[in-house]
């Protein structure tokens, strides 16, 4: 299949930030017509690479050769006029102008320097429907959720080059991190899609955390880690374990670790209890008991109401209805500010939109919270402040281990560490983990799940959400079973419980 | 090895249309509807409040175009800058700089007429550019730089001269008292040509690529530079215009006038700006129509009439109508995004 001249071909490739080599010396590429997977922890430099290739990042070492030319992209723009168009993991593209808009702007069919609106909005149909879409292109962006926006994303970059003859075609399409917003079936849609441009011949550089996704799809992988190439492989040549190995660079015990760890046997009496806990257009009335060292996982499908739950027991949203009690204690709940004073913390699963701020650096972020808590007339003595900062940086091993680093250049799953940190700090009774590992790779994962387990040794309890019925199972004392905007089940874990035993609870949506 | 259940999600909750309600409050077009209702229901209290005072002559109405003309053309450039997400203070600046170089080169240097207006258009859009130019290429926020703008071409004002000169050169005269005639009643030159780039610019925004960027832009600046789109070109191209606009609402400005002043128009930025503003422009970028902007300014005009005709109230109830007014409007552009958020 390969064909002896790579289409792509990086060699030496050397970026740095202030402070951080994110990559060097790294060797890279790729065939026409393969999926190739590049592989690697967060923070091993992978979307740094395809920054790189794509001209968001100029480079500070190593040459670009494109088609056996060599090239530098100055910009996005460049890349594509070159053919490399790229499916961000998060959607870039404007939710104020139309679907029909997003694909084509900046190539929009013209005459005479007058946009054929009619005409781009066939195009735009024709082309969402080729693919099996079910789109209104004529609706803002911002009417669709996420999961849409992302292929809308998609059959814009794959249409470039189509229509108007402006641009080569694509010839490398770069998805970072496409499915990890998408549901099975649009997955498959997009697989779908992805083997039908290889037939065409384009090279597709694809990147995902779902190792089953990989092997399901894609023909060779290099492997990353901390910014330097630590092979290329055929995915045939190597099985999973051989390739988590290679990622992590030591030998995996850690999930294996995970997987005999006995939870906590014992909870404690009650820490928080909700009665008739409700909001309109949010969830459904609920009760909800949460023991002292207690992990409660919940358990649905994606929009089941999980988040909105989480949220009312943060006060980040208003209840119509119902009551918490904290250590007996009623509480109104009306604030994140009620909460956090009852010792509730929260971990959003929109990290970087609600909880950290890139701009400020590693130490501010973590402090931010506790700060907070004390009431901004009382600051943080430097030296304390520096001392929790480094035991945290080093207990939940967050690299690169400089407290200065800004938060907005560290990988994904060193981010999720921060805000962790930064409630860890605060010493809750209660925290809230919302989708903690989303978007973050296995090793970082493993390291967040392991920590949950030793909170709860420690006394603290954890509402664990994750959409990862597997996760759930691993680390939860109970689990609440959500459908549509209902908490419709609590189980208590045991050999008994099992993926599918959830999963016909959600389907059933009945009481057991 | 690590779990990679995908959720399975009802396929169909993602291509639900939005409910009826939804769609009509996030409607862009909302806001330029609740301006032209709320010029209409103006127009009508003006009708029956000031009938006996000629109100209802078709005049009045036209001369709304001719008294706002240079406001309508510099909220066309504030429009322009808004809409990608900036600002630009340095409007009422460059305005007065127009009126002042104009004047000076007409009548004391002996420039021809022609020549002086080229010449001051030159200087505006080149002012524009060199903003632009400062914002895209050292990154720094459009509030400070245009607000360095204000200062310098102020500042030029008083570098040309420190006292008004007044134009008495003929062809100014003439082209400021030309009249064409409607029918029901007759539009000054400067009133057409505002309303030529009232025209001109809704072209522009609608049916060219570079307007769309400019929305684009507004909308995520992020997002349109990666999705390839030449976000630095389009800023630097945003200011030049309105710098344009800017220098054409000095020219428009000085034929209604008739003279050059250090201190004309000093603050029409935040005029054109309420204008924007009110004509359902949002500040952060992204959402907005020229036409709004168009209502915005008739809005004001209509205050400015009203308190005319009314007599015993003193001017300064257009400043206080227009801050009760852009209020309101900042509260209900809120509401509409905070409903598209949920």
């Amino acid at each position: 299949m390969a064909e002896p001249r790579p289409v792509l071909e990086m060699t030496g490739i050397v970026k740095e930030f202030p402070g951080v080599r994110a990559l060097s010396g790294v060797d890279f590429r790729l065939f026409p017509g393969e999926i190739h997977a590049l592989m690697g922890e967060n923070g091993a430099g992978k979307s740094t690479m395809i920054k790189v290739l794509t001209g968001v990042y100029s480079l500070d070492g190593g040459t670009i050769t494109l088609d056996g030319k060599s090239v530098r992209f100055a910009s996005p723009l460049q890349a594509q006029q070159a053919g490399i168009n790229t499916v961000y993991q998060e959607v870039n593209l404007c939710p104020n102008l139309s679907v029909a808009e997003n694909i084509f702007i900046g190539r929009e069919p013209t005459r005479f320097g007058r946009i054929q609106w009619k005409r781009m909005r066939k195009e735009a149909a024709e082309l969402v429907d080729r693919l099996g879409l079910d789109i209104d292109v004529t609706a803002p962006l911002s009417a669709y959720p996420l999961a849409v926006q992302q292929l809308v994303a998609i059959v814009r970059s794959v249409s470039t080059g189509d229509g108007d003859g402006e641009g080569q075609g694509t010839k490398v399409l770069v998805l970072d991190e496409p499915t990890s917003s998408l549901d099975r079936d649009e997955v498959l849609e997009l697989f779908r899609l992805m083997r039908r441009l290889k037939d065409d011949g384009v090279a597709i550089l694809f990147v995902s955390h779902f190792l089953d996704q990989i092997y399901e799809i894609c023909d060779r992988m290099t492997v990353l880690r901390n910014g330097t190439l630590v092979g290329e492989h055929m995915v045939s040549d190597l099985d999973q374990v051989g390739l988590i190995q290679l990622m992590i660079g030591k030998e995996l015990d850690k999930l294996e670790e995970l997987h005999e760890h006995q939870l906590r046997a014992d909870v404690g009496e009650t820490l928080l209890h909700a009665e008739g806990l409700g909001r309109t257009g949010g969830i459904a009335p609920f009760d909800l008991e949460i023991k002292k060292g207690e992990v409660v996982g919940l358990a649905g499908l994606l929009g089941s109401g999980r988040t909105e739950l989480a949220r009312l027991l943060f006060g980040a949203d208003q209840p119509d209805s119902g009551k918490v009690t904290v250590d007996d204690k009623q509480v109104p709940m009306n604030a994140p500010n009620d909460a956090i004073g009852a010792g509730v913390a929260f971990c959003s699963e929109n990290r970087k939109a609600e909880g950290l701020v890139p701009d400020l650096t590693v130490r501010e972020n973590i402090i931010l919270a506790l700060q907070a808590a004390r009431g901004w007339t009382r600051p943080i003595p430097a030296a304390q402040r520096d001392e929790l900062v480094a035991k945290y940086i080093k207990a939940l091993d967050i690299r690169p281990a400089n407290p200065e680093a800004r938060v907005g250049q560290l990988s994904g799953g060193n981010q999720q560490k921060v805000l962790l940190a930064r409630w860890l700090i605060t010493q809750p009774k209660l925290l809230i983990l919302d989708e903690p590992t989303r978007g973050i790779d296995i090793g970082a994962k493993a390291e967040i799940q392991k920590l949950v387990v030793s909170l709860s040794e420690d006394g603290m309890s954890v509402l664990y959400i994750a959409a990862e019925l597997e996760e759930v199972l691993r680390l939860s004392h109970t689990i609440g079973v959500l459908r549509d905007r209902k908490l419709v089940a609590r189980l208590t874990n045991g050999p008994e419980i099992t993926p599918s035993r959830i999963l016909e609870t959600i389907a059933s949506g009945e009481h057991q | 090895m690590s779990a990679t259940t995908q959720t399975p999600t009802a396929p169909d909750s993602r291509t639900t249309p939005p409910s009826k309600l939804t769609t009509l409050l996030g409607d862009r077009r909302l806001p330029v509807l609740v301006t032209a209702t709320l010029f209409l229901a103006m127009y009508i209290a003006g009708l029956s409040r000031y009938q006996n005072y000629g109100f209802g002559e078709p005049q009045v109405f036209l001369n709304l175009f001719i008294d706002n003309g240079y406001l309508l053309v510099a909220a066309v450039g504030a429009t322009f800058v808004i809409l990608s997400g900036g600002i630009d203070l340095s409007i009422g600046s460059v305005i007065g700089f127009t009126t002042m170089f104009t004047a000076w080169l007409v009548e004391r240097q002996g420039v021809s007429l022609p020549l002086a207006v080229l010449l001051a258009l030159g200087v505006g859009a080149f002012g524009g550019f060199l903003m632009g130019y400062v914002i895209h290429n050292f990154e720094i926020q459009p509030f400070i730089v245009t607000l360095a703008g204000l200062f310098l071409f102020r500042g030029l004002c008083l570098v040309i001269s420190k006292e008004s000169i007044s134009i008495s050169d003929s062809s100014v005269s003439s082209l400021a008292q030309t009249r064409v005639s409607l029918g029901l009643g007759e539009l000054s030159i400067g009133a057409i040509a505002a309303l030529v780039v009232i025209g001109v610019a809704f072209y522009v925004l609608h049916y060219t690529r570079f307007g769309r960027r400019v929305y684009a832009i507004g909308g995520n600046e992020q997002s349109a530079m990666l999705m390839g789109l030449p976000q630095g070109r389009t800023k630097i191209a945003v200011y030049t215009v309105s710098g344009f606009c800017s220098a054409l609402a000095g020219l428009l400005f000085m034929l209604y006038i008739q003279s050059g002043d250090p201190l004309h128009a000093v603050g029409m930025e935040l005029d054109a700006i309420a204008a924007t503003v009110i004509g359902g422009t949002l500040l952060t970028g992204g959402s907005g129509y020229v036409i709004g902007t168009l209502f915005g300014v008739l809005v004001l005009g209509l205050i400015k009439s009203i308190i005319q005709f009314e007599g015993t109230l003193s001017s300064w109830w257009t400043k206080i109508a227009t801050g009760v007014l852009l209020c309101a409007f900042i509260l209900i552009q809120r509401a509409m995004t905070a409903r598209k958020q949920t």
